[in-house]
Protein backbone atom coordinates (compact mmCIF):
# COMPACT_ATOMS: atom_id res chain seq x y z
CA UNK A 1 0.00 0.00 0.00
CA UNK A 2 0.91 3.65 -0.51
CA UNK A 3 1.01 6.47 2.05
CA UNK A 4 -1.58 8.31 -0.07
CA UNK A 5 -3.99 5.53 0.93
CA UNK A 6 -3.31 6.45 4.54
CA UNK A 7 -4.46 10.01 3.78
CA UNK A 8 -7.74 8.60 2.46
CA UNK A 9 -8.07 6.36 5.52
CA UNK A 10 -7.56 9.39 7.77
CA UNK A 11 -10.29 11.30 5.92
CA UNK A 12 -12.65 8.33 6.21
CA UNK A 13 -11.96 7.27 9.78
CA UNK A 14 -10.97 10.45 11.58
CA UNK A 15 -13.06 13.07 9.75
CA UNK A 16 -13.91 15.03 12.91
CA UNK A 17 -11.09 13.82 15.16
CA UNK A 18 -8.29 16.31 15.96
CA UNK A 19 -4.98 14.85 14.73
CA UNK A 20 -2.58 17.79 14.65
CA UNK A 21 -1.98 21.25 15.86
CA UNK A 22 -1.94 23.41 18.95
CA UNK A 23 -4.87 25.14 20.67
CA UNK A 24 -5.18 27.86 17.98
CA UNK A 25 -4.71 25.62 14.94
CA UNK A 26 -6.50 22.30 15.47
CA UNK A 27 -6.47 20.05 12.40
CA UNK A 28 -9.14 17.35 12.07
CA UNK A 29 -8.88 14.40 9.69
CA UNK A 30 -10.95 16.30 7.13
CA UNK A 31 -8.72 19.39 7.33
CA UNK A 32 -5.67 17.12 7.22
CA UNK A 33 -6.80 15.75 3.86
CA UNK A 34 -7.48 19.25 2.50
CA UNK A 35 -4.05 20.50 3.58
CA UNK A 36 -2.31 17.48 2.05
CA UNK A 37 -4.10 17.91 -1.30
CA UNK A 38 -3.24 21.62 -1.30
CA UNK A 39 0.37 20.88 -0.31
CA UNK A 40 0.72 18.30 -3.08
CA UNK A 41 -0.50 20.86 -5.63
CA UNK A 42 2.55 23.04 -4.92
CA UNK A 43 5.02 20.28 -5.87
CA UNK A 44 4.56 20.55 -9.66
CA UNK A 45 7.62 19.13 -11.41
CA UNK A 46 9.82 19.23 -8.30
CA UNK A 47 11.67 15.99 -7.60
CA UNK A 48 11.13 15.79 -3.82
CA UNK A 49 10.14 17.75 -0.72
CA UNK A 50 13.21 18.48 1.39
CA UNK A 51 12.63 19.77 4.93
CA UNK A 52 15.43 21.36 6.97
CA UNK A 53 14.29 22.56 10.36
CA UNK A 54 13.01 21.93 13.85
CA UNK A 55 9.87 20.00 14.66
CA UNK A 56 6.69 21.81 13.68
CA UNK A 57 3.07 21.10 14.71
CA UNK A 58 2.05 20.63 11.07
CA UNK A 59 5.16 18.84 9.81
CA UNK A 60 3.20 15.67 8.83
CA UNK A 61 1.48 17.79 6.17
CA UNK A 62 4.84 18.08 4.34
CA UNK A 63 5.41 14.32 4.54
CA UNK A 64 1.96 13.39 3.25
CA UNK A 65 1.93 16.16 0.61
CA UNK A 66 5.07 14.57 -0.86
CA UNK A 67 3.38 11.16 -0.83
CA UNK A 68 0.23 12.51 -2.49
CA UNK A 69 2.33 14.21 -5.17
CA UNK A 70 4.34 11.02 -5.70
CA UNK A 71 7.76 12.39 -4.69
CA UNK A 72 10.04 11.44 -1.77
CA UNK A 73 10.06 13.33 1.52
CA UNK A 74 13.61 14.09 2.65
CA UNK A 75 14.04 15.55 6.15
CA UNK A 76 17.64 16.66 6.73
CA UNK A 77 19.57 17.49 9.88
CA UNK A 78 19.42 21.27 10.21
CA UNK A 79 21.97 21.13 13.03
CA UNK A 80 24.77 20.14 10.65
CA UNK A 81 27.33 22.76 9.75
CA UNK A 82 26.31 24.83 6.70
CA UNK A 83 28.53 23.02 4.18
CA UNK A 84 27.35 19.57 5.36
CA UNK A 85 23.71 20.66 5.33
CA UNK A 86 24.07 22.10 1.83
CA UNK A 87 25.86 19.03 0.53
CA UNK A 88 22.94 16.84 1.67
CA UNK A 89 20.41 19.18 0.01
CA UNK A 90 22.52 19.21 -3.16
CA UNK A 91 22.14 15.42 -3.39
CA UNK A 92 18.51 16.02 -4.43
CA UNK A 93 18.56 18.53 -7.33
CA UNK A 94 15.25 20.16 -8.29
CA UNK A 95 13.57 19.61 -4.91
CA UNK A 96 10.99 21.81 -3.24
CA UNK A 97 13.09 23.00 -0.29
CA UNK A 98 11.21 23.91 2.90
CA UNK A 99 12.97 25.15 6.03
CA UNK A 100 12.29 26.78 9.35
CA UNK A 101 12.91 30.54 9.60
CA UNK A 102 16.28 30.13 11.31
CA UNK A 103 17.61 27.56 8.84
CA UNK A 104 16.34 29.05 5.54
CA UNK A 105 19.04 31.77 5.26
CA UNK A 106 21.77 29.14 5.72
CA UNK A 107 20.75 27.17 2.64
CA UNK A 108 22.39 27.67 -0.74
CA UNK A 109 20.90 25.42 -3.42
CA UNK A 110 19.81 25.37 -7.07
CA UNK A 111 16.37 26.85 -6.40
CA UNK A 112 14.36 28.95 -3.94
CA UNK A 113 14.03 28.07 -0.27
CA UNK A 114 10.58 28.52 1.30
CA UNK A 115 9.96 29.02 5.01
CA UNK A 116 7.61 26.24 6.11
CA UNK A 117 5.14 28.62 7.81
CA UNK A 118 5.00 30.76 4.65
CA UNK A 119 4.37 27.64 2.56
CA UNK A 120 1.49 26.60 4.86
CA UNK A 121 0.00 30.10 4.81
CA UNK A 122 0.09 30.30 1.02
CA UNK A 123 -1.49 26.90 0.27
CA UNK A 124 -4.33 27.29 -2.25
CA UNK A 125 -7.86 27.06 -0.81
CA UNK A 126 -9.17 25.33 -3.93
CA UNK A 127 -6.27 23.27 -5.33
CA UNK A 128 -6.43 21.41 -8.64
CA UNK A 129 -7.27 17.71 -8.23
CA UNK A 130 -4.21 15.47 -8.28
CA UNK A 131 -4.55 11.72 -8.63
CA UNK A 132 -1.78 10.13 -6.51
CA UNK A 133 0.28 7.46 -8.29
CA UNK A 134 -0.46 4.79 -5.61
CA UNK A 135 2.58 2.73 -6.75
CA UNK A 136 3.88 1.36 -3.45
CA UNK A 137 7.26 0.47 -4.95
CA UNK A 138 8.10 4.19 -5.20
CA UNK A 139 10.45 5.83 -2.68
CA UNK A 140 8.46 7.48 0.12
CA UNK A 141 11.23 8.80 2.35
CA UNK A 142 14.99 9.26 2.18
CA UNK A 143 16.77 9.44 5.55
CA UNK A 144 20.43 10.05 6.19
CA UNK A 145 21.83 7.60 8.74
CA UNK A 146 23.54 9.24 11.70
CA UNK A 147 26.97 7.95 10.74
CA UNK A 148 28.42 7.24 14.19
CA UNK A 149 31.19 5.18 12.64
CA UNK A 150 31.31 6.46 9.06
CA UNK A 151 29.95 9.12 6.69
CA UNK A 152 26.11 9.48 6.51
CA UNK A 153 24.42 7.18 3.98
CA UNK A 154 21.06 7.89 2.35
CA UNK A 155 18.66 5.10 3.29
CA UNK A 156 15.66 4.60 1.01
CA UNK A 157 12.27 3.64 2.41
CA UNK A 158 9.60 2.71 -0.12
CA UNK A 159 5.87 3.07 0.53
CA UNK A 160 5.50 -0.71 0.90
CA UNK A 161 8.09 -0.81 3.72
CA UNK A 162 6.43 1.93 5.74
CA UNK A 163 2.90 0.60 5.23
CA UNK A 164 4.04 -2.96 6.10
CA UNK A 165 5.35 -1.61 9.40
CA UNK A 166 2.10 0.25 10.13
CA UNK A 167 -0.23 -2.57 9.10
CA UNK A 168 1.86 -5.08 11.03
CA UNK A 169 2.30 -3.25 14.31
CA UNK A 170 -0.29 -0.49 14.77
CA UNK A 171 -4.09 -0.81 14.95
CA UNK A 172 -5.80 1.72 12.68
CA UNK A 173 -7.86 4.00 14.93
CA UNK A 174 -6.53 2.09 17.93
CA UNK A 175 -6.09 5.28 19.98
CA UNK A 176 -8.97 6.78 21.90
CA UNK A 177 -10.06 10.30 20.86
CA UNK A 178 -8.54 11.73 24.07
CA UNK A 179 -5.06 10.35 23.34
CA UNK A 180 -2.15 12.65 22.47
CA UNK A 181 1.51 11.87 21.86
CA UNK A 182 4.38 14.22 22.62
CA UNK A 183 7.10 14.12 19.96
CA UNK A 184 10.52 15.38 20.96
CA UNK A 185 12.75 13.36 18.65
CA UNK A 186 14.00 15.29 15.61
CA UNK A 187 12.16 15.00 12.29
CA UNK A 188 15.20 13.79 10.33
CA UNK A 189 15.52 10.68 12.51
CA UNK A 190 13.67 7.41 11.84
CA UNK A 191 12.02 7.70 15.28
CA UNK A 192 10.61 11.13 14.34
CA UNK A 193 9.30 9.76 11.05
CA UNK A 194 7.81 6.70 12.77
CA UNK A 195 6.16 9.00 15.35
CA UNK A 196 4.37 10.85 12.54
CA UNK A 197 3.24 7.71 10.75
CA UNK A 198 2.24 5.46 13.66
CA UNK A 199 0.28 8.09 15.52
CA UNK A 200 -1.51 9.31 12.41
CA UNK A 201 -2.42 5.67 11.71
CA UNK A 202 -3.59 5.13 15.30
CA UNK A 203 -5.59 8.38 15.27
CA UNK A 204 -3.56 9.86 18.12
CA UNK A 205 -3.06 13.64 18.18
CA UNK A 206 0.56 14.67 17.56
CA UNK A 207 1.95 17.39 19.84
CA UNK A 208 5.44 18.63 19.06
CA UNK A 209 8.24 19.99 21.22
CA UNK A 210 10.26 22.20 18.87
CA UNK A 211 13.41 21.23 20.69
CA UNK A 212 13.93 19.17 23.82
CA UNK A 213 14.20 20.51 27.35
CA UNK A 214 13.31 18.31 30.36
CA UNK A 215 11.31 20.95 32.29
CA UNK A 216 9.39 21.95 29.16
CA UNK A 217 8.76 18.28 28.38
CA UNK A 218 7.21 17.69 31.84
CA UNK A 219 5.17 20.92 31.64
CA UNK A 220 3.85 19.97 28.20
CA UNK A 221 2.90 16.45 29.32
CA UNK A 222 0.83 18.01 32.13
CA UNK A 223 -0.55 20.97 30.13
CA UNK A 224 -1.58 19.03 27.02
CA UNK A 225 -2.79 15.93 28.93
CA UNK A 226 -0.27 13.81 27.01
CA UNK A 227 -0.98 10.05 27.09
CA UNK A 228 2.02 8.76 25.08
CA UNK A 229 5.57 9.91 24.55
CA UNK A 230 8.77 8.67 22.95
CA UNK A 231 12.23 9.79 24.06
CA UNK A 232 15.83 8.80 23.41
CA UNK A 233 17.93 7.64 26.38
CA UNK A 234 19.75 10.96 26.88
CA UNK A 235 16.36 12.68 27.16
CA UNK A 236 15.18 10.08 29.67
CA UNK A 237 18.34 10.64 31.72
CA UNK A 238 17.79 14.42 31.68
CA UNK A 239 14.11 14.07 32.68
CA UNK A 240 15.05 11.75 35.57
CA UNK A 241 17.76 14.18 36.67
CA UNK A 242 15.42 17.18 36.57
CA UNK A 243 12.93 15.37 38.82
CA UNK A 244 15.56 15.37 41.58
CA UNK A 245 14.20 12.16 43.11
CA UNK A 246 10.55 13.34 43.24
CA UNK A 247 7.82 11.29 41.62
CA UNK A 248 6.75 12.79 38.28
CA UNK A 249 3.26 14.23 38.56
CA UNK A 250 1.96 13.12 35.15
CA UNK A 251 -1.41 11.41 35.73
CA UNK A 252 -2.34 11.25 32.03
CA UNK A 253 0.89 9.62 30.80
CA UNK A 254 0.11 5.96 30.04
CA UNK A 255 3.04 5.01 27.85
CA UNK A 256 6.63 6.19 27.67
CA UNK A 257 8.74 4.53 25.02
CA UNK A 258 12.46 4.89 24.59
CA UNK A 259 14.98 3.72 22.03
CA UNK A 260 17.66 4.84 19.62
CA UNK A 261 20.63 3.99 21.84
CA UNK A 262 21.55 2.01 24.92
CA UNK A 263 20.03 3.21 28.20
CA UNK A 264 21.95 2.90 31.47
CA UNK A 265 20.20 0.47 33.80
CA UNK A 266 20.38 2.95 36.67
CA UNK A 267 18.51 5.58 34.64
CA UNK A 268 15.84 3.04 33.74
CA UNK A 269 15.28 1.77 37.30
CA UNK A 270 15.10 5.38 38.53
CA UNK A 271 12.61 6.21 35.78
CA UNK A 272 10.43 3.22 36.63
CA UNK A 273 10.35 4.39 40.27
CA UNK A 274 9.62 8.05 39.43
CA UNK A 275 6.89 7.18 36.87
CA UNK A 276 5.04 4.50 38.88
CA UNK A 277 1.81 4.63 36.84
CA UNK A 278 3.35 4.84 33.36
CA UNK A 279 3.95 1.84 31.11
CA UNK A 280 7.50 1.69 29.72
CA UNK A 281 8.27 0.42 26.23
CA UNK A 282 11.74 -0.17 24.83
CA UNK A 283 11.86 -0.19 21.06
CA UNK A 284 14.75 -1.41 18.89
CA UNK A 285 14.93 -0.74 15.22
CA UNK A 286 17.03 0.82 12.49
CA UNK A 287 16.49 3.36 9.76
CA UNK A 288 16.92 0.52 7.25
CA UNK A 289 14.15 -1.55 8.86
CA UNK A 290 11.51 1.25 8.73
CA UNK A 291 11.81 1.69 12.50
CA UNK A 292 10.84 -0.73 15.29
CA UNK A 293 11.45 -4.46 14.88
CA UNK A 294 11.46 -5.49 18.56
CA UNK A 295 9.64 -4.21 21.66
CA UNK A 296 9.92 -4.77 25.40
CA UNK A 297 6.48 -3.95 26.79
CA UNK A 298 5.25 -2.45 30.09
CA UNK A 299 4.54 -5.80 31.77
CA UNK A 300 8.03 -7.06 30.95
CA UNK A 301 9.54 -3.94 32.51
CA UNK A 302 7.61 -4.22 35.79
CA UNK A 303 8.18 -7.99 35.99
CA UNK A 304 11.93 -7.55 35.43
CA UNK A 305 12.44 -4.74 37.93
CA UNK A 306 10.59 -6.59 40.70
CA UNK A 307 12.12 -10.03 40.06
CA UNK A 308 14.89 -11.76 42.03
CA UNK A 309 15.43 -14.25 39.20
CA UNK A 310 18.52 -13.05 37.30
CA UNK A 311 17.15 -14.39 33.99
CA UNK A 312 13.98 -12.26 34.37
CA UNK A 313 15.79 -9.28 35.89
CA UNK A 314 18.19 -9.25 32.96
CA UNK A 315 15.31 -8.51 30.57
CA UNK A 316 15.41 -4.91 31.74
CA UNK A 317 18.40 -4.53 29.43
CA UNK A 318 16.69 -6.42 26.61
CA UNK A 319 15.15 -4.96 23.45
CA UNK A 320 12.22 -7.33 23.97
CA UNK A 321 10.62 -9.68 21.52
CA UNK A 322 10.78 -9.39 17.74
CA UNK A 323 7.56 -8.25 16.01
CA UNK A 324 5.50 -11.15 14.63
CA UNK A 325 6.03 -10.16 10.98
CA UNK A 326 9.82 -9.88 11.24
CA UNK A 327 12.24 -12.84 11.14
CA UNK A 328 15.54 -12.76 13.01
CA UNK A 329 18.73 -14.83 12.83
CA UNK A 330 21.88 -14.53 14.89
CA UNK A 331 24.86 -15.70 12.82
CA UNK A 332 28.49 -16.47 13.53
CA UNK A 333 31.46 -15.20 11.49
CA UNK A 334 30.94 -18.00 8.93
CA UNK A 335 27.30 -16.86 8.38
CA UNK A 336 25.94 -19.92 10.20
CA UNK A 337 22.89 -19.45 12.47
CA UNK A 338 23.71 -19.61 16.18
CA UNK A 339 21.59 -21.26 18.89
CA UNK A 340 19.61 -19.32 21.53
CA UNK A 341 21.71 -17.34 23.99
CA UNK A 342 24.82 -16.99 21.83
CA UNK A 343 26.04 -13.62 20.60
CA UNK A 344 26.60 -12.95 16.92
CA UNK A 345 25.59 -10.70 14.05
CA UNK A 346 21.87 -9.78 13.88
CA UNK A 347 20.16 -10.50 10.54
CA UNK A 348 16.56 -9.44 9.84
CA UNK A 349 14.02 -10.21 7.13
CA UNK A 350 10.47 -8.99 6.55
CA UNK A 351 8.23 -6.77 4.45
CA UNK A 352 9.22 -3.65 6.40
CA UNK A 353 12.96 -4.32 5.99
CA UNK A 354 14.31 -2.05 3.25
CA UNK A 355 18.07 -2.57 3.52
CA UNK A 356 18.51 -0.21 0.60
CA UNK A 357 20.67 2.87 0.10
CA UNK A 358 20.98 5.30 -2.80
CA UNK A 359 23.98 3.17 -3.80
CA UNK A 360 21.89 -0.03 -3.99
CA UNK A 361 20.31 -2.79 -1.94
CA UNK A 362 22.40 -4.70 0.59
CA UNK A 363 19.83 -7.48 1.12
CA UNK A 364 21.23 -10.93 0.38
CA UNK A 365 19.69 -13.32 -2.17
CA UNK A 366 17.23 -14.64 0.45
CA UNK A 367 16.18 -11.11 1.50
CA UNK A 368 18.16 -10.98 4.77
CA UNK A 369 19.53 -7.65 6.01
CA UNK A 370 22.75 -7.61 8.01
CA UNK A 371 22.20 -4.96 10.71
CA UNK A 372 25.90 -4.81 11.67
CA UNK A 373 24.59 -4.88 15.23
CA UNK A 374 25.66 -7.76 17.43
CA UNK A 375 23.23 -9.44 19.79
CA UNK A 376 21.63 -12.63 21.04
CA UNK A 377 18.13 -14.03 21.42
CA UNK A 378 17.43 -16.05 24.56
CA UNK A 379 15.31 -19.22 24.79
CA UNK A 380 12.17 -17.13 25.47
CA UNK A 381 12.73 -14.91 22.41
CA UNK A 382 14.14 -11.83 24.15
CA UNK A 383 16.64 -9.91 22.06
CA UNK A 384 19.78 -8.47 23.67
CA UNK A 385 21.78 -5.87 21.76
CA UNK A 386 25.51 -5.87 22.39
CA UNK A 387 26.45 -2.98 20.10
CA UNK A 388 27.71 -2.19 16.61
CA UNK A 389 30.00 -4.85 15.20
CA UNK A 390 32.23 -2.03 13.92
CA UNK A 391 32.80 -1.07 17.57
CA UNK A 392 34.05 -4.52 18.56
CA UNK A 393 37.57 -4.31 19.92
CA UNK A 394 39.97 -7.07 18.90
CA UNK A 395 42.77 -7.17 21.47
CA UNK A 396 45.36 -9.89 20.97
CA UNK A 397 42.87 -11.91 18.91
CA UNK A 398 40.14 -11.68 21.57
CA UNK A 399 36.82 -10.04 20.56
CA UNK A 400 35.69 -7.59 23.21
CA UNK A 401 32.35 -5.74 23.18
CA UNK A 402 32.76 -2.17 24.50
CA UNK A 403 29.22 -2.37 25.95
CA UNK A 404 30.24 -4.99 28.49
CA UNK A 405 33.01 -2.80 29.89
CA UNK A 406 30.84 0.34 29.70
CA UNK A 407 28.13 -1.36 31.77
CA UNK A 408 30.69 -2.09 34.51
CA UNK A 409 32.01 1.49 34.44
CA UNK A 410 28.46 2.89 34.58
CA UNK A 411 27.70 0.72 37.62
CA UNK A 412 30.38 2.71 39.53
CA UNK A 413 28.85 5.35 41.80
CA UNK A 414 30.98 8.17 40.36
CA UNK A 415 30.44 7.52 36.64
CA UNK A 416 27.71 9.24 34.60
CA UNK A 417 28.85 8.34 31.07
CA UNK A 418 31.40 5.95 29.61
CA UNK A 419 32.79 5.21 26.16
CA UNK A 420 35.21 2.34 25.57
CA UNK A 421 37.18 2.17 22.29
CA UNK A 422 40.02 0.21 20.71
CA UNK A 423 43.16 2.21 19.94
CA UNK A 424 45.49 0.80 17.25
CA UNK A 425 48.53 -0.84 18.84
CA UNK A 426 51.56 -2.53 17.27
CA UNK A 427 51.76 -5.29 19.84
CA UNK A 428 48.10 -6.14 20.55
CA UNK A 429 46.40 -4.99 17.34
CA UNK A 430 44.16 -2.82 19.52
CA UNK A 431 44.32 -1.80 23.16
CA UNK A 432 41.37 -0.78 25.28
CA UNK A 433 40.94 2.81 26.38
CA UNK A 434 38.01 4.55 27.99
CA UNK A 435 36.71 8.09 28.36
CA UNK A 436 34.32 8.74 31.24
CA UNK A 437 32.27 11.67 32.51
CA UNK A 438 31.77 11.82 36.26
CA UNK A 439 28.49 12.57 38.00
CA UNK A 440 28.15 16.07 39.49
CA UNK A 441 30.28 16.50 42.63
CA UNK A 442 32.02 13.11 42.30
CA UNK A 443 35.78 12.54 42.19
CA UNK A 444 37.60 9.33 41.45
CA UNK A 445 41.13 8.24 40.54
CA UNK A 446 41.27 6.58 37.08
CA UNK A 447 43.35 3.78 38.61
CA UNK A 448 40.52 3.04 41.04
CA UNK A 449 38.15 2.79 38.09
CA UNK A 450 40.53 0.37 36.35
CA UNK A 451 40.60 -1.73 39.52
CA UNK A 452 36.78 -1.62 39.61
CA UNK A 453 36.67 -3.07 36.06
CA UNK A 454 39.36 -5.65 36.78
CA UNK A 455 37.45 -6.97 39.81
CA UNK A 456 34.23 -7.31 37.79
CA UNK A 457 35.68 -8.66 34.52
CA UNK A 458 39.32 -9.63 34.07
CA UNK A 459 42.69 -8.21 33.15
CA UNK A 460 42.32 -8.52 29.36
CA UNK A 461 39.09 -6.51 29.49
CA UNK A 462 40.48 -3.78 31.75
CA UNK A 463 41.15 -0.51 29.91
CA UNK A 464 44.87 0.27 29.66
CA UNK A 465 43.98 3.91 30.11
CA UNK A 466 40.92 5.75 31.44
CA UNK A 467 40.60 9.48 30.78
CA UNK A 468 38.13 11.70 32.67
CA UNK A 469 36.30 14.21 30.46
CA UNK A 470 33.80 17.01 31.07
CA UNK A 471 31.57 15.68 28.31
CA UNK A 472 31.43 13.11 25.49
CA UNK A 473 30.23 13.77 21.93
CA UNK A 474 26.78 12.42 20.97
CA UNK A 475 24.39 12.65 18.06
CA UNK A 476 21.17 14.56 18.90
CA UNK A 477 19.46 11.23 19.46
CA UNK A 478 21.95 10.16 22.10
CA UNK A 479 24.19 7.84 20.12
CA UNK A 480 27.81 8.14 21.25
CA UNK A 481 30.04 9.45 18.45
CA UNK A 482 32.68 6.80 19.02
CA UNK A 483 34.87 7.78 16.09
CA UNK A 484 35.37 11.23 17.68
CA UNK A 485 36.13 9.76 21.11
CA UNK A 486 38.57 7.34 19.50
CA UNK A 487 40.29 10.10 17.50
CA UNK A 488 40.67 12.26 20.61
CA UNK A 489 42.08 9.46 22.74
CA UNK A 490 44.48 8.32 20.00
CA UNK A 491 45.70 11.89 19.55
CA UNK A 492 46.24 12.53 23.25
CA UNK A 493 48.41 9.47 23.84
CA UNK B 1 -20.96 -7.47 -9.83
CA UNK B 2 -17.25 -8.11 -9.79
CA UNK B 3 -14.88 -5.37 -8.64
CA UNK B 4 -11.15 -5.25 -9.30
CA UNK B 5 -9.51 -5.36 -5.87
CA UNK B 6 -5.99 -4.04 -5.37
CA UNK B 7 -4.26 -2.89 -2.17
CA UNK B 8 -5.53 0.64 -1.60
CA UNK B 9 -8.90 0.14 -3.36
CA UNK B 10 -11.61 1.81 -1.31
CA UNK B 11 -15.03 0.24 -0.84
CA UNK B 12 -18.03 2.26 0.34
CA UNK B 13 -21.12 0.32 1.39
CA UNK B 14 -24.07 1.27 -0.80
CA UNK B 15 -26.51 0.54 2.03
CA UNK B 16 -24.92 1.70 5.31
CA UNK B 17 -22.03 3.80 6.69
CA UNK B 18 -19.37 1.05 6.47
CA UNK B 19 -16.18 2.00 4.60
CA UNK B 20 -13.32 -0.42 3.89
CA UNK B 21 -9.92 -0.27 2.25
CA UNK B 22 -8.29 -3.26 0.58
CA UNK B 23 -5.08 -4.18 2.42
CA UNK B 24 -4.24 -7.41 0.62
CA UNK B 25 -5.46 -8.66 -2.74
CA UNK B 26 -4.22 -10.50 -5.78
CA UNK B 27 -5.35 -7.75 -8.18
CA UNK B 28 -8.06 -10.06 -9.52
CA UNK B 29 -11.74 -9.25 -9.92
CA UNK B 30 -13.90 -10.42 -7.03
CA UNK B 31 -17.61 -10.61 -6.32
CA UNK B 32 -17.46 -8.68 -3.07
CA UNK B 33 -20.38 -7.17 -1.13
CA UNK B 34 -20.78 -5.06 2.00
CA UNK B 35 -24.08 -5.45 3.81
CA UNK B 36 -25.02 -7.96 1.11
CA UNK B 37 -24.94 -5.40 -1.71
CA UNK B 38 -22.13 -4.53 -4.12
CA UNK B 39 -20.24 -1.52 -2.71
CA UNK B 40 -19.20 1.56 -4.68
CA UNK B 41 -15.58 2.70 -5.03
CA UNK B 42 -16.21 6.43 -4.56
CA UNK B 43 -18.26 8.14 -1.85
CA UNK B 44 -20.01 10.28 -4.49
CA UNK B 45 -21.48 7.16 -6.13
CA UNK B 46 -23.60 6.31 -3.07
CA UNK B 47 -27.28 6.88 -3.88
CA UNK B 48 -28.61 6.23 -0.36
CA UNK B 49 -31.16 3.64 -1.45
CA UNK B 50 -31.46 0.04 -0.29
CA UNK B 51 -30.76 -1.60 3.05
CA UNK B 52 -28.51 -4.21 4.60
CA UNK B 53 -29.51 -7.75 3.55
CA UNK B 54 -30.43 -10.18 6.35
CA UNK B 55 -27.37 -12.10 7.50
CA UNK B 56 -24.97 -9.40 6.24
CA UNK B 57 -25.35 -7.01 9.20
CA UNK B 58 -24.15 -7.08 12.77
CA UNK B 59 -21.55 -4.39 12.48
CA UNK B 60 -18.09 -3.75 11.04
CA UNK B 61 -15.76 -2.13 13.59
CA UNK B 62 -13.20 0.63 13.10
CA UNK B 63 -9.66 -0.61 12.49
CA UNK B 64 -10.63 -4.29 12.37
CA UNK B 65 -9.39 -6.53 9.57
CA UNK B 66 -11.60 -8.90 7.64
CA UNK B 67 -10.30 -11.86 5.63
CA UNK B 68 -12.10 -14.20 3.24
CA UNK B 69 -12.09 -17.92 4.02
CA UNK B 70 -9.39 -18.61 1.43
CA UNK B 71 -7.19 -15.83 2.84
CA UNK B 72 -6.86 -14.22 -0.60
CA UNK B 73 -8.32 -10.84 0.37
CA UNK B 74 -7.97 -8.68 3.45
CA UNK B 75 -10.07 -5.57 4.11
CA UNK B 76 -9.57 -2.95 6.84
CA UNK B 77 -12.56 -1.04 8.19
CA UNK B 78 -11.97 2.73 8.12
CA UNK B 79 -15.52 3.73 9.06
CA UNK B 80 -17.82 1.53 11.11
CA UNK B 81 -21.31 0.59 9.99
CA UNK B 82 -23.93 -2.15 10.17
CA UNK B 83 -22.96 -4.03 7.00
CA UNK B 84 -20.13 -6.57 6.95
CA UNK B 85 -18.18 -7.77 3.88
CA UNK B 86 -18.68 -11.01 1.97
CA UNK B 87 -17.05 -12.73 -1.01
CA UNK B 88 -19.28 -14.78 -3.34
CA UNK B 89 -21.99 -14.53 -0.67
CA UNK B 90 -19.76 -15.96 2.12
CA UNK B 91 -19.03 -13.56 5.01
CA UNK B 92 -15.44 -12.49 5.66
CA UNK B 93 -14.02 -13.53 9.03
CA UNK B 94 -12.78 -11.08 11.64
CA UNK B 95 -8.99 -11.37 11.82
CA UNK B 96 -7.66 -11.96 15.29
CA UNK B 97 -4.81 -9.55 16.05
CA UNK B 98 -2.93 -9.19 19.29
CA UNK B 99 -2.26 -5.49 19.91
CA UNK B 100 1.37 -4.51 20.39
CA UNK B 101 2.49 -1.79 22.80
CA UNK B 102 2.86 1.64 21.17
CA UNK B 103 6.57 2.02 20.51
CA UNK B 104 6.64 5.37 18.72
Amino acid sequence: MHLASLVEMVESGFDDRVLLGTADTLVTGTAFGQLVRAGASTVGDKTAIVYAGENHPLLPIALFSAAWAGVPFIPVNYRLEDHHLNSLIARQPGALVLADAATAPRIACDGPVTVFDDWLNSLPADPPVIEPPFDDDEIAVVLYTSGTTSEPKSALLRHRHLMAYLLGSVEFGGAGPEEAVLVSVPPYHIAGLANMLSNTFAGRRLVYLRSFDPELWLETVRGEAITNAMVVPTMLARIVKSLGGCTANVPTLRSLSYGGARVAERVLTDALRLFPDTGFVNAYGLTETASTIAVLGPDDHRAAVSSDDPAIRRRLSSAGQVLPMVEIEIRDEYDEPLPAGEFGMIYLRGEQVSGEYATGSVLDAEGWFCTKDRGSVDADGYLFIEGRSDDTIIRGGENIAPAEIEEVLLAHQAVAEACVVGIPDDEWGQVIQAAVVLRDGEHVDPDDLREHVRSALRGSKTPDRIVIKHQLPHTETGKMLRRLVLAELAESE
Amino acid sequence: MAINLKPGTRLFSAVCTTEMIVVKASGADADVTIGGVAPVTAAADRDGSGSVVDGHGGGASMGKRYVDVEGAFELLCTKPGDGVPALDGVLFELKDAKPLPASD
